[in-house]
């Protein structure tokens, strides 16, 4: 057993190595890739399909091409200069123009796969995060191979095999008020595919700011909502939400969840209007919000207000320039911290580690186990013995926990044993089981202790083979 | 026409001689506070979306919690607090998310 244990650790370890090698590796072959067209763009002109900036002088005149695009464009694009309301022109357009996708995650996953596929010229990707295994069921422009990478790395390496002509900018970095307007500045439209309301707004003043044009979408659960943000004198993100909702109202996907597709149509749709705005052609999708609601299969488009006079960054009046932005504190503006730290609510002896709850089950201490999780989490994994309450429902249900902690106190009548068994509280992550434990002291269970860390710290210092979600 | 009459929530307010219905609906956020995707809301006629919104309240005092961060949108047209609904009209109220 031992034996074995030390067997897989190894194979696991040396795999972890393979991948690392194969994802430089492939990195390397798409950089040489790219310098070897850049050099034979260089020298033989009739290939200047590197980044669709191909001079006006190139062989596309010679072969009476006024519209720049060369032999193979014309052949990889083909499709879509069929389209009479696309054709040469957008695609000329397309091939000039610069785009920055700002999260390669559920959005940015298929914006950036179809904006690399239809000939953006240049593609900027930002994202700090490492590809993680429960993003694949909705981030499906990255790999099993690339778990653990940069995500910017693994979907510049998706978008480069699927258009190996076009230029692509990877940016391993956090978007920050410090770098943001560099950044941006960079690139003709921006695309938010982010995940969280600071980021929203600080994207949004940056580009008031820069004069671009914003492709905003979002995705919670089953549903999505698509604008168009600060386009000819249209509003911006702060003309239509001046007060940011409050944090109880925004959900991230790894806590309320999400269906894959309903973010991978939003995405797709951000790449749609992102096509129209750089080609453009069509009616960009301002003053307006598309709606989508994945359960009942409805999409409505509702118009929005327009350009706020009094909107604090794009308004009239508006005071807000560049200094200010950088000065602009966006987390403690929505009170959204992005680096989340756990909770510290309790005093140390009204909670116990992971590892001291795994010795009251050894030593078979009387207690009870309450798991303040939603009942849906709960179905997910729960530890042995324990009664789910959800912290929403406590108060309404204090009757359940009272008889539970009787019935361990009934158990043991006949020995003559009356002391109260211990309590102890767990959640997901050790913070909802510290508001369940103040709540429970001030309601006279006074013995109710969190178990810190929750589920999460168990699986990692006590039981590695339990489920994480 | 009563059986799509069923299907939906109803609230009444007092009950007047001269009331309108209208159809609320309700997105992210507070689709989740409500439980319901939409709901026929009857106020008296001459309410403003204001007024629609503080019957709503009224009944589901959770929706205090994204009041203040909503789009409003009347016949999905863009709309104020000042304007008057009629019979039959359409309110949307969406508030922002922001995953992705």
């Amino acid at each position: 057993m031992e034996a074995n244990g030390g067997d897989s650790s190894e194979i696991v370890r040396e795999l972890e190595a393979l991948k690392l090698r194969k994802s430089e590796i492939e990195h390397r072959i798409s950089t040489l890739e790219a310098k070897l067209q850049e050099t034979t763009a260089a020298v033989e002109p009739c290939d200047a399909v590197s980044n669709g900036y191909s001079s006006p002088s190139s062989p596309a005149i010679e072969h009476g091409l006024e519209h720049g695009l060369s032999p193979d464009q014309i052949y990889r694009y083909s499709r879509q200069l069929l389209l009479p309301s696309f054709g040469v022109e957008a695609q000329s357009s397309l091939l000039k123009s610069s785009v920055l996708v700002i999260g390669a995650g559920g959005l940015g996953s298929p914006a950036l796969l179809y904006l690399a596929a239809c000939g953006v010229g240049r593609l900027g990707i930002i994202d700090h995060d490492v590809v993680e295994l429960n993003n694949m069921h909705r981030q499906i422009i990255h790999t099993e191979a690339f778990i653990g990478h940069p995500k910017v790395k693994s979907a510049a390496a998706a978008c480069r095999s699927v258009n190996s002509t076009i230029k692509i900018d990877e940016h391993v970095e956090a978007l920050r008020t410090s770098n943001a307007l560099e950044i941006l500045s960079q690139y003709d439209i921006i695309v938010d595919a982010t995940d969280n309301p600071p980021s929203r707004y600080m994207i949004s003043d940056c580009c008031v700011l820069l004069g671009k044009p914003l492709v905003s979408g979002a995705a919670l659960g089953m549903e999505g909502q698509l604008t168009v943000y600060n386009h000819n004198g249209g509003p911006c993100y702060r003309c239509l939400f001046p007060t940011p909702p409050p944090t109880t109202a925004c959900q991230r996907c790894s806590d309320s969840g999400v269906l894959g597709v309903v973010p991978g149509v939003i995405g797709c749709l951000q790449a749609l209007e992102t096509i129209k705005l750089a080609s453009m052609v069509g009616e960009p999708l301002s003053e307006r919000m598309l709606l989508f609601d994945a359960l009942s299969a409805r999409v409505r488009v509702v118009k929005i207000r327009g350009r706020s006079a009094q909107c604090v960054v794009c308004g009239d009046n508006s005071s807000f320039k560049k200094q200010q932005f950088k000065n602009f504190d966006y987390e403690d503006f929505t009170q959204f911290p992005l680096t989340a730290g756990p909770l510290n609510l309790l005093p140390t002896e009204s909670r116990i580690s992971s590892k001291e709850f795994k010795e009251i089950l050894q030593k078979k201490e009387r207690h009870v186990l309450l798991d303040v999780r939603p009942s849906h989490h709960y179905k997910i994994v729960s530890l042995p013995d324990s009664l789910n309450i959800p912290l929403a429902n406590l108060e309404a249900r204090i009757n359940e926990l009272t008889s539970a902690v009787k019935e361990k106190e009934d158990g043991h009548v006949n020995t003559g044993s009356f002391t109260n068994p211990s309590l102890y509280v767990v959640c997901r992550r050790g913070n909802d089981s510290q508001i369940a434990v103040q709540y429970l002291r001030e309601s006279g269970f006074d013995s109710a202790k969190d178990i810190i860390g929750g589920l999460e710290a168990w699986a990692t210092d006590v039981n590695p083979s339990f489920p994480t979600y | 026409m009563d059986a799509t009459k069923q299907e939906v929530t109803k609230i009444e307010s007092d009950d007047t001689s001269s009331s309108v219905e209208i159809k609320v609906l309700l997105f992210a956020r507070a689709r989740e506070l409500t439980g319901v995707p939409d709901l026929i809301l009857k106020v008296p006629s001459g309410s403003t979306t204001q007024k629609c919104m503080d019957e709503l309240v009224v009944k589901f005092p959770s929706l205090e919690e994204v009041r203040s961060c909503v789009v409003l949108a009347l016949n999905e047209e863009y709309t104020t607090d000042s304007a008057i609904v009629k019979h039959r009209d359409e309110l949307a109220i969406i508030p922002p998310i922001s995953g992705g």
